[in-house]
């Protein structure tokens, strides 16, 4: 098979679309959070995917509309989180660990209550972006609006917020409400990201571009701009050559990421 | 008639039943330097964080320009340079010229932007800090006395009335310190910036503030120089030797 003969199949082209799309949201949200010390938010978050997912399978969804049953629990998962640190007087990463332990231990008892779901539920431990549906392209391509979108319209706040909070504070920006949206959009995107890696992989797709990218940017635009740019390339390539090789796709984007992050922190060191 | 900018009516605030300013009451009006002194833990920051409504008092209200914290909205009338920022990443990559021009939020209603029009006020203050030529520097990368040029760059690009600068000397060299306080003093008196300035350095109050405030929870003083050192309450509160260096200084 020759490398142009891989996008006569519809579900390869479908796969790289979708890829491409949650992987520069992923990238793009990732460089906020690793910059805020938030990057396992979205390990916390998968984990509560996987509970909700688990809920959503002992309710009997069809497949395909797993991932939009989840997104309600997950967003009030979020939330929670925000909640939790803001209320309970422990830090984000206590918060993250609670909620969670929490996910995870929701999806566990579910699954051995109910039985017969096992199977469908570990599928999303660990991904299948080839199998994506035309319908879940769609809902996939609805998302990323939703979500670029309000990046663009809260960029200046999310910089403000990420750069110092208190001094956004002082310029009248609401704080609580944009760490909010930057949570809730993270928690989209975490429902869309499991899909392609897999809840056990997500936090990859969302620190790996950004830190890969940090390693060079002068300026936070190119930072977003090289992060979504090495998000989309690692995804495509991954999905590609996992497909060519018969790899688990997951894992390749992530080596392929990970290979990548390596290959910047070399240059840099070398450079100075 | 002079102009009320910053009042402070009765302002109490404790922290988890810790006392942190008790009763404080004070005005600032246009064109005052006002220098706040104060032992360690005596509320100057807090005092601080209440002005900018990033603590609520448990008692008492603050007016900003006449509007009650809860209301005001006008946070481009007002410039801040904390001590340094609390959770500083050096490996932040934003440069000079995006972090001052994101002081121009201030004030703005949602979705606030940055336009490419606003591109002549950041570089006029680049210009009048000395600070044009690492414009594409990131930030993470200058000094400490660097970073805070640049802070007050952020502070200062709205042009603000207000201009309220907590510490903002601790870390720095004598020499950029002076110069520091002499940029404020000169848009003091310049402009007519009112200043609020929190330092330790009590001799740097005595040289470039026109107003003293002291505080040790409640308001120990607040008047001018010449009341101050003609005061015999303010020697023994602080012995002739302390006043003398406050008095000497201005």
């Amino acid at each position: 098979m020759t490398f142009l003969e891989i996008f006569q199949y519809g579900f390869l082209l479908r796969a790289l679309v979708a890829g491409s799309l949650i992987a520069g949201l992923c990238a793009v949200l990732g460089v906020f959070l690793v910059l805020r010390r938030l990057s396992l938010i979205g390990d916390g978050l998968a984990h509560v995917t996987f509970g909700s997912v688990a809920i959503a399978l002992l309710l009997r969804f069809q497949s395909i509309y797993v991932s939009i049953a989840a997104i309600p629990c997950v967003l009030l998962s979020a939330l929670g989180i925000l909640k939790l640190a803001e209320r309970a007087r422990i830090y984000g990463d206590a918060a993250i660990g609670i909620v969670s332990s929490l996910g995870i231990a929701t999806g566990i008892m579910l699954a051995s209550m109910a039985g017969g779901f096992n199977i469908d539920l570990f599928s999303y431990l660990f991904g299948n972006i080839l199998s994506i549906s035309p319908f879940e392209l769609g809902q996939t391509a609805v998302l990323f609006v939703v979500v670029c979108a309000t990046v663009v319209l809260f960029y200046h706040d999310l910089l403000a917020i990420t750069f110092d909070e208190e001094l956004a504070r002082t310029s009248g920006i609401g704080v609580d409400r944009i760490n909010a949206v930057l949570v809730l959009l993270t928690a989209l995107t975490v429902v869309l990201a499991m899909k392609v890696v897999g809840i056990m992989l997500i936090s990859a797709l969302l620190i790996l571009p950004a830190v890969t990218s940090l390693q060079f940017a002068r300026g936070f635009r190119t930072a977003i701009l090289l992060a979504a740019a090495i998000g989309v390339t690692t995804v495509a390539a991954g999905i590609i050559v996992s497909f060519l090789g018969n790899l688990p796709t997951g894992a390749t984007i992530i080596f392929l990421n990970f290979s990548l992050f390596l290959a910047a922190f070399a240059l840099r060191h070398l450079r100075r | 008639m002079p102009v009320e900018v910053v009042a402070v009516n009765g302002v109490s605030l404790a922290y988890h039943g810790a006392e942190a300013l008790r009763d404080v009451t004070f005005e600032v009006t246009a064109g005052d330097y006002v220098g706040v002194g104060g032992p360690n833990g005596s509320g100057k920051s807090t005092l601080i964080r209440c002005i900018l409504g990033l603590a609520r008092p448990d008692r008492g209200t603050v007016t900003l320009f006449g509007t009650g914290l809860s209301r005001f909205d006008a946070w481009q009338r007002v410039g801040y340079l904390p001590q340094g920022l609390q959770h500083f990443n050096p490996h932040f990559p934003a440069t000079v010229a995006e972090v001052v021009a994101l002081g121009l939020l201030a004030g703005r209603r949602f979705p606030r932007r940055v336009a490419r029009s606003d591109a002549g006020a950041v570089e006029r203050v680049l210009t009048l800090m000395g600070i044009g030529a690492i414009r594409d520097r990131l930030v993470g990368e200058l000094s400490g006395g660097l970073r805070q040029r640049v802070l007050l760059a952020r502070a200062l690009v709205n042009e603000p009335e207000l201009l309220v600068l907590d510490e903002p000397t601790t870390a720095l060299d004598p020499e950029t310190r002076e110069s520091f306080y002499e940029i404020i003093r000169d848009l003091n008196r310049s402009r007519g910036t009112t200043v609020i300035l929190v330092t330790h350095d009590s001799g740097s109050i005595g040289r470039y503030a026109s107003r003293l405030l002291y505080l040790d929870k409640r308001v120990v003083f607040y008047g001018g120089f010449d009341s101050f050192c003609d005061s015999p309450e303010m020697s023994d509160f602080f012995g002739i030797h302390s006043q003398h260096l406050i008095c000497h200084r201005h």
